[in-house]
């Protein structure tokens, strides 16, 4: 064979014109591969986009908050393992009840993974209940407009926390669910949790207490009482499966603030109501 | 005895297997597999890790670790072994007993890169084994505990605790998600056996493949700032047009991390990437015999 008669060892050698001609053969192949598959990954990267793909925003903010190594690590497709790592030192910082360290690691654990609901949830979770629990109790603090005043902005952290899960994630009914029980159980903002609840309801595999949450909360909404005693009269024609002692309660409660005609009312047994210690 | 000459064909799926399996076999004498006692090893380490926390989060930090490890590992055998590959043959003087035979240079490549191809194979089944078998017993261990603290508790609603956990368990998409980390480790396979044909070491390869690596991360970037920016000048569009063109789209193979998070990628729309990988493969083997196929030896 030709090609061993001239063994040389493999050394820098300048480029003879069968090399420059090598070289502009394969040039010329990746280029031209490079201008075919260029409309079809611009395409294939907006079907991943909208099918909630590459939603992290990697930049500058970022970079500085999880400096060079980790940056460097989530551009090479180690996100999830850098938001872990991150998460481990969040939970670290829970221990030690360090509330602005776990909220500056929270932000950056969900810019990293924005589609990773369980990080949104437990962000908001800390904060709202964790977090806002620890501000009423704050003994450095006598007084206690200013503790209020904390837990309040606690709550609201976490509610932000949900809103901005659900820009993320708004295919998924488990963020508009955590963010309704942050509404009803925190921010006793009843009109709006039943909003969220009815949202989560929409999904079709949302669980199905999301319908039943929904028609309770909006019982407990200043001028809807005649929308939410027909859903709950709705709910109870459904059957014994949703005959609930919640449901009797908030029914006899709308009955009698919408005087309806005690015809009409549904019979509702004592022992079906919520026990009151 | 038949004596009949045996006849010589230009292409013969029995010469590049007898090729790639050879390949296989140095591969495994080299004691690549050890690198699988250190993601075991990883993964009862992570265990460590996980008992303060609640069974989601269990079950997350294990498939991000595990996961993430396989990607790691795959892509870093891919490149560590495609760039050892040629110049042992010619250290060894393989390669000229190859090439005395009437085995021509694209057979050999084809050969040497299944070779490559299997041994990513085999450890990725090996890996996924390993991470199907930690994290079954992971939620064997949370269902134990969740009936041993459940006493008390009525019948439906355990079970519903228990389905729930199984479901956040296994899901369907972590098949597509440990085929893409094949697939990302196929294409760099080529890409590094097409470095290897013109670099003048194997460092020079490893080097060139790892900065391949980071900068066809940001490729997608790159494309995005030349097609839609109009502001920037023409040298950097220039620049911006030659990365778009020349370096892989990772990004597109970068599906790990968000199906971990939840994400389920639809079937037409990974078997689209799933074909592109297959034709970066192509392409790169393609360009690497360009080279390989006039390089003096």
């Amino acid at each position: 064979m030709t090609d061993l008669a001239q063994q040389t060892p493999e050394t820098l050698r300048p480029l003879g014109q069968r090399g420059w001609f090598r070289f502009t053969t394969v040039a010329a192949l990746l280029l031209l591969f490079g201008a075919v598959r260029l409309p079809i990954e611009t395409r294939l990267t907006q079907e991943y986009r909208s099918a909630f793909f590459h939603g992290a925003k990697l930049n500058l903010g970022l970079r500085q908050q999880i400096g060079q190594a980790g940056f460097l690590a989530a551009l090479g497709g180690f996100r999830a393992l850098v938001a872990d790592g991150l998460w481990i030192e969040a939970h670290v910082d829970w221990t030690r009840t360090e509330w602005g360290k776990m909220l500056f690691l929270f932000n950056n654990v969900t810019a990293l993974q924005p589609r990773n609901i369980m990080f949104w949830e437990m962000s908001a979770w800390h904060m709202a209940y964790n977090a806002s629990a620890a501000a009423i109790q704050d003994t450095r603090q006598p007084r206690l407009a200013l503790r209020l005043k904390h837990q309040h902005e606690y709550f609201l952290i976490g509610k932000d926390f949900l809103e901005r899960g659900i820009q993320n994630n708004p295919d998924r009914y488990n963020l508009y669910e955590s963010l309704a029980n942050v509404l009803r159980d925190k921010l006793k903002d009843h009109c709006a949790a039943a909003i969220e609840y009815g949202k989560a309801a929409q999904f079709p595999d949302a669980p199905a207490y999301e319908v039943r949450f929904a028609a309770y909360e909006l019982s407990y909404c200043p001028g809807h009482e005649r929308g939410a005693y027909n859903e709950l009269v709705r709910l109870y024609r459904l059957g014994q499966k949703e005959w609930l002692p919640t449901l009797f309660s908030r029914l006899k409660y709308l009955q009698e603030t919408l005087n309806i005609p005690h015809s009409q009312r549904i019979i509702i047994p004592e022992n079906q109501l919520p026990h009151h210690h | 005895m038949d004596s009949t000459p045996v006849k010589h064909t230009f292409f013969s799926p029995a010469r590049i297997w007898a090729i790639a399996t050879n390949t296989l076999l140095e591969l495994f004498r080299l004691k690549v597999f050890y690198f699988l006692l250190i993601f075991a090893l990883l993964l009862i380490g992570s265990s460590a890790f996980m008992i303060d926390f609640n069974f989601q989060e269990q079950f997350q930090l294990l498939k991000d670790v595990s996961l993430g490890a396989m990607s790691i590992f795959t892509w870093l055998l891919s490149v560590l072994a495609t760039a050892m590959l040629l110049p042992k043959d010619i250290e060894d003087r393989t390669l000229y007993t190859i090439l005395a035979k009437p085995v021509p240079r694209f057979e050999y490549l084809i050969g040497k890169l299944l070779g490559i191809l299997l041994l990513l194979l085999v450890s990725t089944l090996v890996m996924s084994a390993l991470f199907v078998a930690a994290l079954y017993g992971r939620q064997q261990f949370v269902i134990s505990e969740t009936i041993r603290t459940s006493a008390g508790m009525p019948a439906a609603q355990l079970q519903e605790i228990i389905r729930g956990v199984r479901t956040s368990t296994f899901t369907f998409s972590l098949i597509p998600c440990i085929a893409i980390i094949y697939i990302k480790a196929a294409l760099f396979a080529a890409l590094t056996l097409f470095i290897s044909t013109f670099a003048s070491s194997w460092i020079f390869t490893i080097m060139v493949s790892v900065a391949c690596y980071f900068i066809g991360h940001l490729q997608g970037i790159a494309r995005d700032y030349w097609l839609g920016s109009a502001t920037t000048g023409p040298l950097a569009r220039i620049f911006l047009a030659l990365v778009a063109l020349i370096f892989p789209d990772l990004q597109l193979f970068n599906l790990v991390d968000d199906i971990v998070a939840g994400n389920s990628v639809p079937l037409l729309l990974f078997g689209k990437t799933a074909a592109l990988g297959g034709l970066y493969t192509f392409i790169y083997l393609l360009a690497a015999y360009f080279v390989f196929a006039s390089k003096e030896l």
